[in-house]
């Protein structure tokens, strides 16, 4: 049994959101949709992260935080992508500073389309992120190299 | 070879009921923010699921305190369950948290400093309660043992109301419970992120979880040790006693915004001062 | 009776003979085998008298007393007049109080006194004389090193290598003289000979600030010995003896307790209790070894030493009461103080100061178990300070900064050195380790003789140790600021000392038992003629010792673990924007700048001036109220 799938944990970055899938995010630690159902805890430190969830589209001055970021997650490790511009860039995407999607500039697991992401999507994709997760984990105890479990 | 038993079950029983009341108090937590919550073993599966990943570090030292920590709390528990010296138990608690700061400072990043800093403000606002409670417990009952605080023929806690208030203060301290959690809460997000743990995952992380199971009973033994007297009886109300502080406490963290440092030390020390004091001076009038 | 005139010699012939030596490396080798030779005998001499103790008079005690005398008037002089050419009036008027006066007592009324045992040699006197030997002349191998090193970093300083190791030298053979003496006179002059060696050494560097501080020490000490001399004279012509043994067999009642608080009364200035503490705090000027000797082992020591022999009178009387206070407000104060410090030696003195406070509070106390706890803490204190005074003398050397916020390099530049620095923090405040052994004997006596006030008193001020300790050592292992140049070497010759010592805080945490079954609990069962008992129970010395072995087990286990270590290092959180390393974040604009880490000080809450203030204000109340108790003893 994998005890994985029952605690993940959630480290947000907010990249250049302008702000509206933060506050869905948000939303679902509320009463309403209560993530902690599921044993999901924010924790805004990327060592004790599961999930890496971004919000907004990368832009010039933030690639070297989310590598950190990235790089400072305990594997496993999984990233979900929340909203179109994290997804794409968004109608953001041809501004001078933006580079575009998360997938830009670290492996994507789950897109979590919409303007804003509506909770339900959130959490859907955050349950997508698990199972993602146990997977990589399943792989990773069979040794298979990272660089096939990372592939995009 | 019945010691031996002895020890061998408190060491695996004491975590299994500090994650159950870790449990209880964040299902409890959420009903009274009107969530669902967890499932009552989710401290469990977050423990496991620690252990199962990968565990970075950030230096090579870091991580020893942790260990060394965990080891000397479970030493205070097996002294403590065990019926020993109430105050070696104490000494050796203190030294297990300050292990834990250690920790903090070896893992050298802002966060954890800082959360260092805290918690040792936090250890010098309650250890003279602790410090009082001991006493108080020697005073009224002449030894130190647990054995024979509890084999005596009334509940300490009459003759040590005011310690026994002042020891229920400073146990928001111990439980990391608002409005003193200031050096590293339960809750994920925090100004100083999360303190001394900042720098730990995997293995480590999970670690410093038992640890924090292990002093929920210790916090919760010297709470009983209070009530229990000779009367069989009064073990049952004394487990009540426990459950009722315990349920008090996840009340108070609810209810209470945190308070900055300097209210904490100063309530803290203030509180320590007047009950203590109070009590412990009428209690040598009449003897 | 031999081997103890003898102890008391060799320091002084080495003292003699280093001041006469001019060549460095002749003179180097001298201080090294006299420091050799004086522990040993140390050792030989507590080794033949230990279980028999020893107790005797001179044939020529005549002789002794005339020379006594003679170089009382002869410093006296010196007194008198270096205090007139440096305006310091004070020093001199309590100089010429006091001379005259013991020295009219000696030529008149000590005649009719008969001294039976002016040389008493008992356990307490063997654990004293075993410290001051051992942990004495392990400084002055230090200081020959350590001298050197300090000339090179001061070169503005007069070099007076000579002259301060043979003041040293001095030093130890007075400190062997005050605790074998039991006639007052002879103790009263060894008193004065450590005030002013204490006075020579603190005034080493020759500086304004070294000679304000030594004249300062001068005048508080010698205040302290005006006391000692009213109470001679008035012990010897009201209640014809003049020796220390008969005076504690007497019964505590007024006229026996006038000279007893006269005596407390230079005891808590030589052991820089709180209307007193300042001049302590100023000896920081000194040069390490010689703050060292005044801070563990030798000076502060003779304070609690002679408040230790006047327990039996002390205990439940006026004095008792007001000499208990004035070691509590000193002991919480001064640790609140410490808090508020970061140069290590402030941090120290004020440790100092305040764990005297804490023995003096036991001594005073005056229970069985008070004065179990009390010598205990003599031995654990004068071993940690030593090795933490001496550590700190080399990281000076070695970091070019005696501040706590910078040792955060300490790891990278010397293990060892921050190795033995924790080690010595830990033998401070740490469960297993003595002091807190101590401590908690302490305070479990107090309960038992209802000092609540006390035992409050004390939990606070353990809290703000327990502070102050831990955020050093927090920054001892923080192992950050890494330097690139290492220029520095840690000396064979400082490092021999410092290593024995952090053996002897192992030793001693591991041999607190048997210290006290052959020699506390015999000493306390003839102190109070009735059976002593160890008090702290068998099994919680077995779990002691365990947790102590564990302390020492779990670091060396943790080596193999490292061994094979292959985990994944990661740079701290700096929520994404380390610039490449753990010490520079991205800062606006985007270039690197420095993270800095600072401990937390608390100076508004733990004011040092307000609390000082506080602290003369509530002691001298305290003294006051002594002298109203005995007044009105006397009245009814």
């Amino acid at each position: 049994m994998s005890f994985i799938k029952k605690s993940p944990w959630i480290l947000h970055y907010d990249g250049s959101s302008c702000n509206g899938c933060d506050i869905e995010v948000l939303a679902c630690l509320t009463p309403l949709y209560d993530v902690e159902r599921f044993g999901v805890i924010n924790t805004g430190n990327p060592k004790h992260a599961d999930i890496l969830l971004i919000t907004g589209s990368v832009n010039e001055q933030n690639i070297p935080v989310v590598k950190q970021l990235y790089e400072q997650m305990a594997d496993p490790k999984v990233v979900v992508a929340v909203g179109i511009c994290a997804n794409s860039g968004g109608i953001f995407a041809e501004c001078y500073n933006v580079v575009g999607g998360v997938d830009k500039v670290i492996p994507v697991d789950v897109y979590v389309p919409g303007c804003a992401a509506r909770p339900e999507a959130i959490i859907d994709g955050v349950v997508q992120g698990i199972g993602v997760l146990e997977e990589k984990r399943a792989r990773a105890k069979k040794k298979i190299p990272a660089k096939q479990q990372n592939g995009v | 070879m019945m010691k031996l038993l002895l020890v061998v079950g408190i060491i695996l029983l004491a975590p299994l009921l500090g994650g159950l009341l870790t449990g209880i108090d964040r299902v409890v937590t959420a009903r009274l923010q009107g969530r669902q919550g967890p499932p009552l073993l989710q401290p469990f599966y977050d423990v496991l699921k620690l252990i199962s990943k990968e565990t970075t570090e950030v230096n090579s030292m870091h991580r020893f305190f942790v260990y060394v920590s965990l080891i000397f709390v479970i030493f205070t528990t097996v002294l403590l369950l065990s019926g020993g010296d109430v105050l070696l138990a104490i000494f050796a608690l203190t030294l297990g948290s300050v292990f834990f700061v250690l920790g903090g400072y070896a893992s050298n990043s802002p966060y954890s400093t800082i959360g260092s800093e805290r918690e040792l403000l936090q250890i010098m606002a309650y250890e003279p309660m602790v410090l009082l409670a001991c006493f108080g417990l020697y005073y009224v009952d002449r030894s130190f043992f647990v054995k024979d605080i509890i084999a005596s023929p009334y509940p300490a806690v009459i003759f040590l109301p005011g310690v026994f208030i002042g020891f229920t203060y400073i146990l928001t301290f111990k439980l990391r419970k608002s409005p003193f959690d200031l050096s590293m809460s339960h809750h994920g997000h925090q100004e100083i992120v999360k303190g001394i743990t900042t720098e730990y995952s995997g293995r480590d992380l999970a670690v410093i979880e038992v640890t924090h199971w292990y002093e929920t009973v210790i916090v919760l033994a010297l709470t009983y040790i209070f009530f229990a007297n000779a009367n069989p009886f009064s073990h049952v109300l004394a487990v009540f006693a426990c459950l009722v502080i315990f349920f008090l406490e996840i009340i108070i963290d609810n209810t209470f915004a945190r308070v900055k440092w300097q209210q904490a030390l100063t309530s803290a020390w203030v509180v320590t001062a007047v009950l203590s004091t109070v009590n412990l001076f009428i209690l040598s009038y009449f003897r | 009776m031999n081997a103890i005139s003898t102890l008391i010699l060799v320091p002084l012939a080495a003292a003699l003979l280093i001041f006469l030596v001019p060549n460095d490396r002749i003179r180097d080798y001298i201080v090294r085998i006299s420091a050799i030779i004086t522990a040993v005998m140390t050792v030989v001499v507590v080794s033949l008298y230990f279980d028999k103790g020893i107790s005797f008079n001179y044939p020529f005690e005549k002789a002794i007393d005339y020379v006594i005398a003679l170089v009382e008037a002869a410093v006296a002089v010196y007194i008198i007049t270096s205090g007139i050419r440096h305006k310091k009036y004070l020093v001199s008027f309590f100089s010429f109080l006091q001379t005259p006066l013991i020295l009219w007592f000696e030529f008149t009324q000590k005649r009719e006194i008969e001294v039976r045992n002016a040389i008493v040699f008992d356990k307490l006197s063997a654990i004293m004389l075993l410290v001051i030997g051992i942990v004495g002349s392990l400084i002055c191998i230090y200081a020959v090193s350590y001298l050197k090193g300090y000339h090179q970093h001061h070169v503005h300083y007069k070099v007076r290598i000579r002259f301060f190791l043979s003041t040293v030298f001095l030093f130890l053979a007075a400190m062997f003289g005050l605790v074998l003496c039991n006639n007052l006179t002879w103790l009263y002059f060894c008193w004065e000979l450590t005030t002013l060696c204490s006075f020579f050494l603190i005034g080493y560097t020759r500086t304004k600030e070294a000679k304000q501080n030594s004249y300062h020490a001068l005048t508080i000490n010698l205040g302290g010995g005006v006391a000692f001399a009213i109470a001679i004279v008035y012990l010897g012509t009201q209640l014809k003896t003049i020796e220390l043994s008969e005076l504690v067999k007497m019964s505590p009642e007024t006229a026996v307790l006038i000279p007893v608080f006269l005596l407390s009364l230079a005891a808590l200035t030589k052991s820089a209790q709180l209307p007193f503490a300042s001049w302590l705090l100023g000896a920081m000027v000194a040069p390490t070894p010689s703050s060292a000797l005044l801070h563990s082992a030798t000076m502060v020591k003779a304070g609690v030493y002679l408040i230790l022999r006047l327990a039996p009178l002390l205990g439940n009387t006026s004095v008792g009461k007001v000499v208990t206070f004035v070691g509590g407000v000193t002991f919480l104060l001064c640790s609140l103080m410490a808090v508020t410090r970061s140069d290590a030696k402030k941090i120290l003195a004020y440790s100092t100061i305040a764990n005297l406070g804490l023995i003096v509070v036991c001594a005073s106390v005056g229970t069985r178990e008070s004065i179990w706890a009390a010598i205990l803490l003599i031995i654990f204190h004068a071993v940690s300070k030593s090795l933490l005074f001496l550590a700190v003398g080399s990281i000076e050397h070695q970091i070019g900064s005696r501040n706590v916020e910078d040792m955060d390099v300490l790891l990278d530049v010397s293990r060892r050195l921050s190795l033995y620095m924790i080690i010595g923090i830990a033998g401070m405040f740490l469960a297993p380790f003595g002091m807190l052994i101590s401590k908690w004997v302490a305070m479990k006596a107090f309960m038992d003789s209802n000092n609540i006030l006390i035992v409050i008193i004390i939990a606070y001020g353990s809290a703000a140790t327990l502070f102050y300790w831990a955020k050093w050592m927090g920054k001892l292992v923080s192992n950050a600021n890494k330097q690139e140049n290492k220029d520095q070497i840690f000396h064979k010759e400082e490092e021999i000392p410092i290593f024995i010592l952090a053996v002897l805080v192992g030793i001693s945490c591991f041999g607190f038992p048997l210290i006290s079954k052959f020699a506390l609990v015999p000493f306390l069962t003839g102190m109070f003629h009735a059976n002593a008992l160890v008090p702290i129970g068998t099994s919680d010395v077995n779990l002691m010792l365990l947790m102590l072995s564990m302390l020492i087990i779990l670091p060396i286990s943790f080596i193999p673990i490292y061994k094979n270590d292959n985990r994944r290092r990661v740079l701290t959180y700096m929520s994404g924007e380390n610039a490449g390393d753990n010490k520079n974040f991205r800062a606006a604009m985007g270039e690197a700048r420095r993270a800095e880490f600072r401990n937390w000080y608390i100076r508004k809450y733990f004011d040092v001036k307000t609390l000082t203030l506080w602290g003369n204000v509530v002691s001298c109340g305290i003294l006051v109220t002594g002298v109203i108790l005995l007044i009105g003893g006397l009245v009814s």
